[in-house]
């Protein structure tokens, strides 16, 4: 039976880790192999490399990430975050990342995930969502992007289907209103998208208690349940995360 | 020598890194004299079926490894390159169509149904850590039954007589085949399934290790 994923996400800036990791036992805190092997002896089934750089150099020092990762990581792997083009993309995949994930750049021309596809297959190509909640308290979302500083007024369900529709091959899901708040994810919002479309679903954004992990795939019916500074604070192991789900009658890969 | 063999579709680092860590002495390449004068061959899956095999073909490749497989040298077919031992795909093809696979296996790699015999809903990439059950090969010796690897995937093996191994999704597919005591193909990605994976790539080492001495 295919397990629940359970994905921690680094946010890499000129290839180092930041927002602070305090992680016991670490011999550089910064250094995205590392922590990432350590995810691997904790048993987290994939890891994603959020790039936040801006610059043209700092990129340059992303893919460098990526050709190492692909050496010396034992697991998957997806870089997201800075895909302008089918180009940026191709460098990406060609230093060795498993997967990548396209936020902005896809909602400015869908097309790009329909080639991306055909490219380097389905299964390399997540389709990361920013969502929102539509004021007035229906069960709405609007999609952002550019780090979620700018309204499209595209519909978040809609956006995801057209995203199955053009070749994505998971989405990657982030409530905006939950993001950092530790409250646990949007269960409305994961569960509509969820149900939307035919492909694996990864939650993400709010995750602050083991419950929140459960739910997300009991109530949310996500595929996989990502989480950032839970892991890189040491609050929770990922294998403590994978017990507790256990417990709960979720299958994982412990 | 185990020769990683390059159809110029992907990065293939991951698989010659997996296969260094447990020993071997991997080499990334493409040259068909190379890869039928090595002592064992692994067949890496990056992009799709009908694209590899043009690649392949193109390339000389095909003809070196169905060579090497025949003269009993060691095998290991990764994700599409298990799929690629079988004689058609739908991969790739036009519509209705398939294209032509080396052939060693009688048998269509097809798509995934999206749905099971219940009209259950199931995500289809086949995306995540699934276990494999029924093993009955020393590629799995020191790999309990149930243990779980690392799959992607849209596409699977049809069932043959060489299967060695089989996961549940969708429907129950082959997860691994033998087409000997020596050549073998998985539909998981070894090098991407950590200790368990190192495990599987360990053992084929040493089946490739007492072959060449």
């Amino acid at each position: 039976m295919l397990t629940k994923r359970v994905i921690p996400c680094m946010d890499v800036k000129d290839g180092r880790v930041v927002k602070g990791v305090n992680f016991v036992n670490l011999r550089d805190a910064g250094d995205p192999i590392e922590l990432a092997q350590r995810y691997d002896e904790q048993k987290a089934d994939e890891v994603i490399f959020l790039d936040i750089t801006a610059t043209h150099e700092g990129r340059a020092t992303t893919v460098a990430l990526a050709s190492r990762a692909s050496e010396e990581l034992h697991l998957p792997y997806c870089v997201g975050g800075g895909f302008h083009n089918i180009d940026d993309i191709r460098t990406m995949i060609a230093a060795g990342a498993d997967k990548v994930s396209i936020n902005s750049a896809a909602v400015a021309d869908p097309s790009i995930l329909t080639k991306a596809a055909a490219l380097f297959g389905t299964q390399a190509i997540l389709c990361a969502i920013d969502a929102k909640r539509v004021a007035g308290g229906l069960d709405k979302w609007e999609v952002y992007v550019h780090g979620g500083r700018k309204a499209t007024g595209i519909d978040a369900v809609e956006w995801a289907r057209e995203a199955e529709r053009r070749g994505a091959g998971e989405i990657l899901l982030t409530s905006m209103d939950r993001d950092g708040s530790q409250d646990g994810f949007d269960i409305p919002l994961t569960r509509a998208i969820a149900r939307a479309v035919n492909i694996p679903v990864i939650a993400s954004g709010g995750v602050g208690k083991l419950e929140h992990f459960a739910e997300g795939i009991i109530e949310g019916e996500a595929d996989a349940v990502l989480a950032a500074s839970v892991f890189h604070f040491g609050t929770y192991t990922v294998r403590q995360v994978k017990e507790y789900m256990r417990s709960q009658g979720i299958p994982v890969r412990l | 020598m185990i020769a990683v063999v390059d159809y110029r579709m992907g990065n293939l680092k991951s698989v010659e890194r997996g296969l260094r860590a447990v020993g071997a002495d991997a080499r990334i390449t493409a040259d068909p004299a190379e890869i039928a004068a090595a002592d064992a061959v692994v067949l890496p899956g990056v992009g799709a079926f009908g694209d590899a095999m043009r690649s392949m073909n193109e390339l000389g490749e095909s003809d070196a490894i169905c060579v090497a497989i025949a003269a009993g040298k060691p095998f290991l077919g990764i994700c599409l390159g298990m799929h690629l031992l079988f004689s058609d795909g739908v991969e790739g093809a036009k519509a209705g169509g398939t294209v032509k696979g080396l052939g060693l296996i009688e048998g269509t790699v097809g798509r995934m149904p999206n749905h099971d015999a219940q009209g259950v809903l199931y995500k289809i990439p086949h995306v995540g850590w699934n276990s494999i059950e029924g093993l009955k090969s020393r590629l799995f010796a020191g790999i309990p039954e149930g243990e779980h690897f690392y799959f992607t995937h849209s596409f699977a093996a049809p069932e043959s007589p060489y299967t060695i191994a089989t996961t549940e999704h969708s429907v129950r597919f082959p997860s691994a085949v033998a087409l000997s005591d020596r050549a073998f193909g998985v539909q998981f990605h070894p090098e991407k399934s950590s200790d368990a994976g190192a495990q599987v790539l360990a053992n084929f080492v040493r089946i490739a290790n007492e072959l060449a001495s």
